[in-house]
């Protein structure tokens, strides 16, 4: 602990440079955090997905539906603990531009299938009983200033009422919910109050895709299979796979974008530490009679070692942190396109990760020339002065 | 006159004698080059998707949809209501009869070449008109599909990204077996990235009748547009709407343009920041190693403005220097990098084209300038503010 002022007058030495240095380590540190963000937004939130559920849909694709009977015929099969179905509506509200992710469902049995989804139960049973009814994300509600007992007209390109009118719903509930990365801008409604409409049509009884909770998520392939299996050769076949796989195909279908802008900015991410670690490591070569000094007014090698440690990590730490934790706060603001990237946030698996290569730099920055210090000879290292 | 003269004196010395600060040179080179790099990288993403997706974009082409619709997916047009449009005025028309195609357009899954997992691709029924209404289209291997059976041509990226679209493979979606007899090449547009087949074998295989999705029509002329428009929006059998095609595709690219263009200008903004302290490092030890030589020029007579314009043109020289090479870097290890990714309006998969366009090079140019500027700033202003007396007594 006496030896604080030494490392803080090293410190101090340049100012500017030091200044710099941290300047530039902060910056690929909120570099990295945002990063990482971004990966996992691209992602579509595969690792938050629900080990235990499955989807269902058509073989052919997403768009063609499933008769609404096959709820009941999985729900009957060994090892489904429960079953519901949703279907895309597609709507926007005024303009096509604001887009809404919407789904008719079964109110009941989706809030018990995504009980991370949190409702008021006040809220929960209002909507339950009311037919028109709608629950948003508190996400969506915010950005257009929705409120409880708001009517909001939706107008779906998929479902055209008979008489082209808007669809009407009442915000009956807003959800949150405080598991990293979960979608809060989802606005979903009784399945009930458009199949009523379009009843006697094709498109009555007809469901988008199904979601299964399994008993036993390590048997949920088999499942899969089975249910394929049941309504192979009939007129709707089916494809399922656990809700990882269908979030991580669909992510895949996004492509490599993400993949791509991750690999360039860390590129360069690492380079700005390069160029920092550079910058530290010199100025302690600069100093490498000064150590030597030390050395003849007797200090160890292993303290000189220490001394010299703790300044690069100091560095490193008070640039990284920061970094780290202004990103952390400018990603947990939220999206910043607006609700195109729902799964926007910083997975806390990556923030450890940060913290390690934060040590890592600053070990490294300082390990290489605190050595060759160490094997100075003193005194040609006090006639390199 | 006097200054001017006075700065080109003192600039060209200090150009001349970057020679000796090399090492702390090249780091500011490189450093703006990086951020180059990743600013036209990242862009040149978004660049190429809206090249594809507006494509050349004819500006005599529209589609009409439903009302209401903003994808063909959501659309739908009953088989009378096509009749009634294919009357309208102000289309082209041919020998044969209006240029304009109705069509419908689904998406079937189908395994990625890249990954294996299925992705959506879209499959489009075509009608006899559909060559005319795009003359851009060439069959580049097999032939057109024989109307009225299960066959289909291919998109050139369609048959690049996806598993098994080759010339004399079958395919099967569901219960229907299709025979692939046909590449054909739009000119990197879109439409590269869908399957083609006869419109009347899709609608049973889809159930839908003599129902289509929509109808894609040339104009007899740029000032028909309107006469097109206003003769379908007023007629009251009909309930939809017309929109240029270019102007369609640049709808449909929004989302994905934004979420580009936010990601890449925040990255770039942030690393720009960090090329700048490693600019603001260089050019101050530029400054303080040639101290005694700008305190001597001080002493000469030489004035503030001419030390301080040279330090700044120093800056702005290793930008531009940093700014070309990172320019030249991505262009060559980006451009024209195929990829592909999904249209979020209509859920299927669009192939293209990294574009690293010369606008794109202007703007990261302009970029490298500007973070040079700001790094040569506060060393430009302490080498105007060195006292000189205590400067020259200094070394």
């Amino acid at each position: 602990m006496k030896f604080l002022p030494l490392i803080w007058r090293n410190l101090l030495r340049r100012k500017i440079r030091t200044a710099l240095t941290i300047g530039s380590i902060f910056i690929a540190f909120l570099l990295f955090g945002i990063l990482m963000a971004i990966r996992a937004a691209f992602t579509l939130g595969v690792d938050i997905a629900g080990a235990d559920r499955l989807v269902t849909i058509h073989k052919v694709s997403l768009i063609q539906l499933l008769p609404r009977s096959y709820r009941d015929r999985i729900r009957a099969m060994e090892g489904v603990t429960d079953v519901t179905h949703a279907n895309w509506f597609g709507a926007y509200y005024r303009e096509p531009s604001n887009f809404i992710a919407n789904f008719a469902v079964e109110p009941e049995p989706w809030l018990r299938m995504y009980p991370e989804y949190q409702l008021p139960d006040e809220q929960r049973k209002t909507w339950i009983a009311n037919r028109t009814g709608a629950v948003v994300g508190i996400v969506t509600a915010e950005k257009f200033g929705w409120k409880i007992g708001d009517r909001v007209p939706l107008i779906s390109p998929i479902y055209r009422k008979p008489d082209g009118s808007p669809w009407d719903f009442t915000v009956d509930g807003i959800y949150d919910s405080t598991l990293k990365g979960a979608d809060r801008t989802q606005f979903f409604f009784h399945y009930d109050y458009i199949n009523e409409v379009f009843r006697d049509s094709p498109v009555s009884d007809q469901v988008g895709w199904y979601v299964i909770r399994t008993k036993d998520p390590s048997t949920s392939d088999q499942l899969a299979k089975r249910v394929d299996t049941l309504f192979a050769n009939s007129t709707a076949e089916t494809k399922t796979a656990t809700e990882k796989a269908f979030v991580s195909d669909f992510a895949k279908q996004v492509g490599d974008i993400g993949a791509i802008m991750v690999a360039i900015a860390s590129i360069v991410m690492f380079f700005i530490l390069f160029v920092a670690g550079n910058a530290m490591a010199q100025s302690i070569r600069e100093r490498t009679n000064e150590l030597a000094v030390l050395k003849t007014v007797g200090f160890r090698d292993g303290l000189i070692l220490t001394l010299v440690l703790i300044e690069s990590c100091a560095i490193a730490i008070l640039g990284g942190a920061l970094g780290l934790g202004v990103a952390w706060v400018l990603v947990s603001q939220g999206d910043p396109t607006g609700g195109l990237l729902p799964a926007f946030y910083f997975p806390v698996r990556d923030l450890m990760l940060g913290g390690l290569l934060v040590l890592a730099l600053g070990v490294g920055t300082g390990l290489l020339p605190a050595m060759q210090a160490q094997r100075l000879k003193i005194v040609n290292a006090l006639r390199r002065a | 006159m006097h200054s001017l003269s006075q700065i080109v004196a003192v600039t060209s010395v200090t150009l001349r004698s970057i020679g000796q600060r090399l090492g702390s040179s090249i780091v500011a080179v490189i450093g703006i080059a990086g951020v180059v790099i990743v600013f036209t990288a990242v862009l040149s993403i978004a660049e190429g998707f809206q090249a594809a997706m507006t494509g050349k974009g004819d500006p005599l082409r529209v589609l009409i949809l439903r009302s209401g619709a903003d994808t063909e997916m959501t659309s739908g047009l009953g088989g009378e209501d096509v009749r009634t449009i294919l009357d309208a005025p102000g289309l082209e028309r041919s020998a044969e009869g209006p240029v304009a195609s109705p069509e419908l357009f689904v998406i079937v899954g189908h395994p990625l070449k890249r990954s294996g997992t299925d992705a959506n691709v879209p499959l489009r029924g075509i009608s006899p008109a559909a060559l005319k209404v795009r003359p851009e289209v060439r069959i580049v291997q097999g032939r057109m599909f024989q109307p009225g059976t299960n066959e289909i041509i291919v998109g050139r990226a369609a048959s690049q990204q996806f598993d098994g679209l080759y010339v004399g493979r079958s395919v099967r979606w569901g219960e229907g077996s299709w025979q692939v007899v046909g590449i054909f090449d739009t000119g990197g547009s879109v439409a590269e990235s869908e399957l083609w087949c006869d419109a009347r074998v899709l609608q049973p295989a889809y159930r839908r009748g003599n129902s289509y999705q929509s109808v894609i029509a040339r104009l007899a002329s740029q000032d028909s547009f309107q006469l097109l428009k206003d003769s379908l929006t007023s007629d009251p059998r009909l309930q939809v709407t017309v929109v240029r095609e270019r102007d369609y595709y640049a709808e449909q690219s929004r989302v994905m343009q934004m979420i580009i263009r936010t990601i890449g200008m925040g990255i770039a903004a942030l690393m720009g920041l960090g090329a700048i302290f490693g600019a603001v490092n260089t050019m101050y030890s530029a400054v303080s190693s040639r101290t005694r030589e700008i305190a001597t020029l001080r002493a000469l007579g030489f004035g503030r403005t001419p030390v301080v314009v040279s330090v700044l043109i120093e800056a702005v020289f290793l930008s531009l220097i940093g700014g070309a090479l990172g320019g030249a870097l991505a262009w060559a290890a980006f451009d024209g990098y195929q990829t592909a990714t999904m249209n979020w309006q209509s859920f299927s998969q669009v192939a293209f084209a990294f574009a690293v366009t010369p606008s794109l090079l202007g703007q990261a140019l302009m970029y490298a300038v500007l973070m040079g500027l700001l790094g040569g700033l506060f060393p430009a202003w302490r080498a105007a503010r060195l006292p000189v007396v205590t400067a020259l007594r200094q070394l």
